[in-house]
């Protein structure tokens, strides 16, 4: 088997149900890597540059320093396995004042069956920069199981704004284990979408971020658990600088796996706010869905809360949609695309629409 | 085109109504009264089939079709609507979504729904989620909306001019006067309405043919819309029923 992966080892409606397109007229970068190789990484905006880790570690000494900066090298055995001689990953930076609404796309793709990917992210907004990134990550057909352990590190600039809407599109039996971290500086803002709408083994993440001095991080994320998976995901938020604001949005699904929404803001500074909202739909009697959201304060001059909701679809909403000439199908699954619809702002229409696309055939799915 | 024989109804082990029975005929109006509480949403909600309302005697035929056991949806299908008086939010679902699917079982193009749209103001609140923050008033606009744009034969409205402003009742009335061909020659209308109403403004734009009141259960007075509720006004509910009940003897 050679070393070499490019294009040509991919299944393109695999890439797109994640939504990476393939198109450089409507990307400002694009990278793919498959299993640990780099298939490609081409920057195509001024301002901004895609490269995979290994290149960007031979290009740039410092980037060294940044790897293992936010997350801990030896916070768990996936992050000591995921710091390993052969792992590969994505180095994305937007110059200092370097508004790019184009979004990037980086694509990582497993391959092989049984593979365990080890993947390790730089994401850099310079000062005053603007980077979109949709970060598609899934798998060849037929590869049902395997292994993907993503750390990612974001180094958000002073006055700058990043979008990552990251779409996962999995197997059965794999196991997912992202590490990620982002260090948001004075005024910047984070904006973090996670969709993972197909079956699964296991998804376990819990993405921090640390907020500077009137900072601003949005966490959302819509999360379906199929039968026989296990998923869990959180968002934690650290509020350090005065005026930071966080707001962790999660939709849950079960039609009868497992889902654990689970969401922390910190306040670590006084005049600092903070929202988290879980919400979630079972559809099986015999899934189960955690809603564990947590606030913490250590000044008094804060203003975190929180709701949380878990229910079955409400028969008068079917009712009602019937009366509109929707069969009983179509309502429901009208109802759980609506419910899934999270109204998310600051990123790309592009992405939006990517996002609802992949909503809308889950949605259809379901039933 | 309807007709409600000896119709029983239970609602969370509540009997709420013990032998409705009435006839309508193609091309008329007709206004519903009844004190709060009659049964006379539970009534509108038996015959477009909510689930919640357990039919426990008679029969509901529709066009020559018995349709007490259909969903709400084949319902629909063969020419039934409703505006509800408290319809839900429907998430994430934006008002035009539903347009949209209204139309693909009405069939009309999408210039008549633009028409509509803009006959009832509504060109910001379509992009709205369904009925999700809405004032009393839009909701019930919403409702009218969605009906003139579903197109149907029998046009079932609950109260769609409680909470009204004038100015939107006029609005809404001669969008219903369109809807129920009220403009046209007696013997020229199809469209048949069922409309609940306490206070009869909706009655100024939309003229009915009859009245009738829901009274313990059961259909106790039919007659002349206006003279009803005059007398509705004039000696309350109980004292409408009882004069009716003479006239009977
Ligand atoms: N879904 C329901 N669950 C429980 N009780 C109900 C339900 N629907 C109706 N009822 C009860 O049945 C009775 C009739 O209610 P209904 O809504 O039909 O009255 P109405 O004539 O429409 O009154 P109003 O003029 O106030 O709208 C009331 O006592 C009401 O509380
Ligand atoms: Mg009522």
């Amino acid at each position: 088997m050679s070393e070499e992966r490019g294009v040509k080892d991919v299944a393109k409606d695999r890439l797109e149900s994640v939504g990476i397109i393939l198109n450089p007229e409507k990307r400002s970068g694009m990278f793919l890597q498959v299993d640990q190789s780099t298939a490609f990484a081409s920057p195509l905006y001024e301002g901004v540059e895609v490269m995979s880790i290994r290149d960007a570690l031979k290009k740039y000494e410092w980037v060294s320093d940044l790897m293992w900066s936010l997350v801990e090298r030896k916070q768990d055995e996936y992050t000591r396995e995921a710091d390993s001689e052969d792992v590969n990953g994505y180095f994305i930076r937007a110059m200092p004042g370097a508004k790019i609404e184009m979004p990037v796309e980086a694509c990582l793709y497993l391959k092989t069956l049984g593979h365990k990917q080890k993947v390790h992210n730089i994401i850099i907004a310079e000062e005053g920069s603007e980077l979109n990134i949709i970060s598609g990550c899934t798998s060849h057909p037929g590869v049902v199981s395997g292994m993907h352990i993503g750390i990612s590190e974001f180094f958000v600039k002073k006055d700058a704004k990043v979008s990552f809407t990251m779409v996962h599109g999995w197997e059965r039996d794999m196991e997912i284990r992202p590490r990620s971290t982002a260090k948001i500086d004075e005024n910047g803002v984070f904006i973090s979408n996670y969709v993972l709408l197909t079956p699964v083994k296991l998804v376990q993440m819990y993405p921090k971020a640390y907020l500077g001095k009137n900072a601003k991080a949005v966490f959302s994320s819509i999360l379906l658990a199929h039968e026989g998976s296990v998923v869990d995901v959180g968002s934690y938020c650290a509020l350090q600088g005065e005026k930071s604001s966080a707001e962790i949005i999660s939709r849950s699904i079960s039609t009868g796996g497992k889902v654990f929404a689970r969401g922390q803001i910190v306040a670590e500074e006084n005049d600092v706010k903070g929202h988290l909202e879980c919400r979630g739909l079972m559809l099986s009697d015999e899934g189960e869905i955690h809603a564990v959201p947590e606030l913490e304060t250590k000044c008094s001059q804060v203003e975190l809360s929180h709701e949380a909701a878990i229910g079955k679809i409400a028969e008068e909403q079917v009712f009602y949609l019937m009366c509109r000439g929707m069969t009983r199908d179509e309502a429901t699954s009208t109802i759980v695309r609506g419910f899934m619809d999270v109204e998310i702002k600051g990123i790309p229409d592009s992405l939006r629409f990517a996002i609802s696309k992949a909503v809308e055939l889950a949605a259809r799915d379901i039933l | 085109m309807l007709q409600v024989v000896n119709l029983k109804v239970r609602v969370e082990g509540k009997k709420v109504l013990n032998g409705v029975s009435f006839y309508l005929e193609q091309g008329n109006t007709y206004v519903l009264f009844g004190a709060n509480g009659s049964g006379k949403s539970s009534l509108l909600n038996t015959i477009i089939g909510n689930p919640k309302y357990e039919v426990v005697g008679g029969r509901i035929i529709f066009n020559d079709v018995d349709i007490t056991e259909m969903s709400p949806e084949e319902r629909v299908k063969l020419g039934m609507g409703i505006a509800f008086q408290n319809p839900p939010e429907v998430d994430g679902v934006k008002l035009k979504e539903l347009l949209e699917h209204c139309r693909g079982i009405s069939g009309l193009d999408r210039e008549e729904v633009e028409k509509y749209i803009e006959m009832l103001n509504m060109e910001e609140l379509v992009e709205r989620h369904v009925n999700k923050g809405f004032s009393g008033g839009e909701v019930k606009r919403a409702e009218v909306l969605q009906l003139l744009v579903l197109n149907p034969e029998l046009v079932m409205l609950d109260e769609p001019d409680s909470g009204v402003d004038m100015e939107n009742l006029s609005i809404m009335g001669r969008a219903l006067r369109t809807l129920l061909e009220r403009d046209k020659k007696k013997d020229e209308r199809t469209k048949t309405s069922l409309i609940i109403t306490h206070t009869g403004h909706i009655l100024q734009y939309v003229d009915a043919d009859y009245g009738m009141i829901l009274h313990n259960g059961r259909i106790a007075c039919i007659g002349n819309p206006e003279k009803i509720l005059e007398d509705i006004t004039e000696h309350g509910y109980e004292g409408c029923v009882d004069k009716c009940l003479k006239n009977v003897e």
